[in-house]
């Protein structure tokens, strides 16, 4: 496998809460996402996924961890190093309506990274011309404001200012959640032939399992704050053995109506408990079917039990879910 | 078998500063009793607001024609108390985000207790109650007599989404419109949820109409399905037969552009070019023709009408020249 460009070590974030106590919004995050690779990262509302994102660029700064890009420590930079950090570690957001500011027009928007890395005004139009063809979209329109733009083309733009300062990771939160399919699948085509053409790697945070099992190379699965099996597409997909991987993975819908009849589906009992106050040992116990006493005494860690790439579950064991 | 509801004609104009919005223009949609429809489009095809007029629910400026009947009985130009007599206890609605459709300053028990006692004046608040009671162990809520009072921000999304549902089936409705019940839920809520939904319908025999841009909702749930582009139905038919014999390129164009969770060939999905048409300013023609691989000169001219083709009904000049799902990429 190619070089390890982003290693995330034992990340964590906890927020305070007034009144005492905290939310464990991540509670030891640990990847590597290696160049010129889509690593996966999926799991559901509260999870922690665009917490692990935001900590990763240093957006919201993480309590404890490691997060070592090309060898660096991001977490111990000074302001005008992490400055230049993130010329070469860009993100994309969900929204792409309030991402991009709409009293500026598209080219600036797409020159203003540029700018602030210090180009010329002139020559950074010119580069956002460049970047606005690159994400398909009319250079002739670079002097439009954001609302003159469909959402798909929003997120062009949103695509075309994180690739300005031609960056070799690209984080991507949730990216085409807010689009419509038929957009969708145009984005993500875009997305897999850029990161062909200019060798990025993706950290693509999304919910949805099918883009996911679509776009990466590697998943991996959080649940409330932790990563609870981490492997290639194949591993998670076909070999899942993480209850709640098997659980998630069986709840999605697929369009072909003889198929979704006749599918098993592992439905989860209750809801997901409240990061303030997490269920001690394994997070997932109190909705698993395989709980015993041992995942409330010890946290199950997250190895190879022999199905070849690493669960965290004591009672690990492959099944079929994906029909 | 008689339709419990049957949409016919059905136009919706808003006149706007800009001009004037065609948001629906001429749907027919029936419902058999104790049938699940689904009705799948993006986000501006008009499938809210097909079920929303049929309610009598759109803001008074909204201009409506057609007919829509509820078992026989025409419900446009009802007079407001009349429709609302049907509302709640004929027809019940559940929306996407359960949240803001429940009262933050009463309980749960409270607010159903309200909703059977509007239609049913004469049943006892103490009976009402316990009848609340009864419904949220129907929907599956533990511990139903204390839950009910607790008040919504003591519920998750997906047991406010419970409550929703046993709001809407309190007065047995005969039709249930389910308005993306499960968009704004977690995958593995939904799946609680759908299972919810085909329960009420096999215990209440209750007919539903599922709205939801996701085609594998609608795949498990919906006997059949019809298909919204820019304000009309393009195609319908029984779910198996849309699925796997779509006839109408746009149909066609969105079950080929899903990544599915089975698909293990990596490489570009088919996507549908362009965006969707404004409904100010729509195309002649075909309203999909701006973005249809298919698009011949007559298109831009005629407008074609829904009609039987093999299987399913298809509002296509060429609906004949398709061959199977995934063959054409644009």
């Amino acid at each position: 496998m190619s070089e390890v460009i982003l290693e995330v070590r034992d990340l964590v974030k906890e927020f305070p809460v007034r009144g005492g106590g905290k939310v464990h919004a991540i509670s030891g995050v640990s990847f590597d996402l290696h160049e010129g690779e889509t690593l996966g990262l999926v799991g559901e509302s509260g999870c922690g996924k665009s917490t692990t994102a935001r900590c990763v660029l240093r957006l919201i700064e993480p309590t404890s961890g490691e997060v070592v890009f090309r060898g660096r420590d991001v977490l111990k930079l000074g302001r005008k190093e992490l400055r230049k950090l993130r010329a070469d570690l860009q993100i994309v957001f969900q929204d792409p309506y309030a991402s991009l500011n709409p009293r500026m027009q598209v080219w600036s928007i797409v020159a203003e990274p540029l700018i602030v890395h210090g180009m010329a005004t002139k020559e950074a139009r010119a580069r956002a011309n460049e970047l606005l063809e690159l994400v398909r979209l009319r250079p002739e329109h670079a002097n439009r404001y954001p609302h003159e733009f469909s959402s798909g083309q929003r997120q062009r733009i949103g695509v075309a200012r994180a690739l300005a300062l031609e960056p070799d990771v690209l984080v991507l939160d949730e990216p085409v959640s807010a689009l419509d399919v038929s957009i969708q699948a145009g984005v993500l085509n875009l997305l897999e032939e850029l990161r062909g053409r200019l060798n990025l790697a993706y950290l693509f945070i999304a919910h949805d399992l099918s883009v996911v099992r679509h776009i990466s190379d590697r998943v991996a699965v959080m649940y409330l704050g932790k990563v609870v099996e981490i492997g290639t597409r194949d591993d998670i997909y076909n070999h899942p053995a993480m209850p709640y991987t098997q659980a998630l993975l069986s709840s999605v819908p697929v369009p072909d109506p003889p198929v979704e009849r006749k599918r098993k589906r592992i439905v989860l009992q209750g809801d997901l408990p409240s990061p303030a106050d997490p269920p001690s040992g394994c997070r997932f116990r109190t909705r698993c079917w395989k709980a015993q006493d041992i995942c409330a005494e010890e946290e199950p860690a997250l190895i190879d039990r022999g199905q070849g790439h690493p669960a965290a579950c004591h009672f690990a064991e492959e099944l079929q879910v994906v029909p | 078998m008689a339709a419990v509801l049957d949409i016919k004609d059905l136009e919706v104009t808003f006149p706007t500063l800009e001009g004037r919005v065609q948001a629906v223009r001429g749907v027919n949609l029936t419902l058999d009793p104790g049938r699940i429809r689904g009705v799948v489009g993006e986000s501006g095809s008009g499938k809210t607001v097909t079920m929303l007029a049929a309610l009598g629910l759109l803001p008074s400026t909204a201009e409506v024609t057609g007919s829509v009947r509820y078992k026989g009985r025409e419900l446009l130009g009802l007079p407001p108390s009349e429709l609302r007599k049907v509302r709640g206890s004929g027809i019940a609605m559940i929306f996407q985000d359960p949240r803001t459709s429940l009262n933050p300053v009463h309980t749960i028990g409270h607010q159903i207790v309200e909703g059977i006692r509007i239609h049913h004046p004469e049943v006892h608040r103490k009976e009402a109650l316990k009848r609340a009671v009864e419904l949220l162990a129907l929907v599956g809520i533990p511990q139903p007599d204390k839950r009910a009072r607790d008040y919504p921000h003591q519920f998750s999304g997906g047991m406010c989404q419970r409550v929703m549902v046993a709001m809407a089936v309190a007065n047995d409705p005969d039709v249930l419109v389910a308005d993306e019940p499960t968009t704004a839920l977690d995958v593995t809520i939904q799946a609680q949820i759908l299972d919810l939904l085909r329960d009420i319908r096999r215990e209440k025999g209750v007919a539903i109409v599922i709205i939801s841009h996701d085609l594998g909702v609608v795949a498990g749930l919906a006997d059949e399905v019809s298909v919204m582009y820019a304000g009309r139905v393009v195609e319908r038919g029984t779910v198996d037969d849309v699925y796997a014999q779509a006839r109408h390129p746009y149909t066609r164009g969105l079950l080929s552009s899903v990544p599915r969770l089975t698909d293990t060939r990596r490489g570009p999905l088919t996507s549908i070019g362009g965006g969707a048409p404004s409904l100010l300013a729509l195309p002649k023609g075909c309203a999909f023709h701006p973005r249809c691989s298919h698009e011949r000169p007559n298109c831009r001219v005629d407008d074609p009408r829904l009609r039987r083709v093999g299987p399913v009904e298809a509002a296509c000049h060429y609906a004949e020249e398709m061959g199977p799902v995934g063959a054409d990429v644009s």
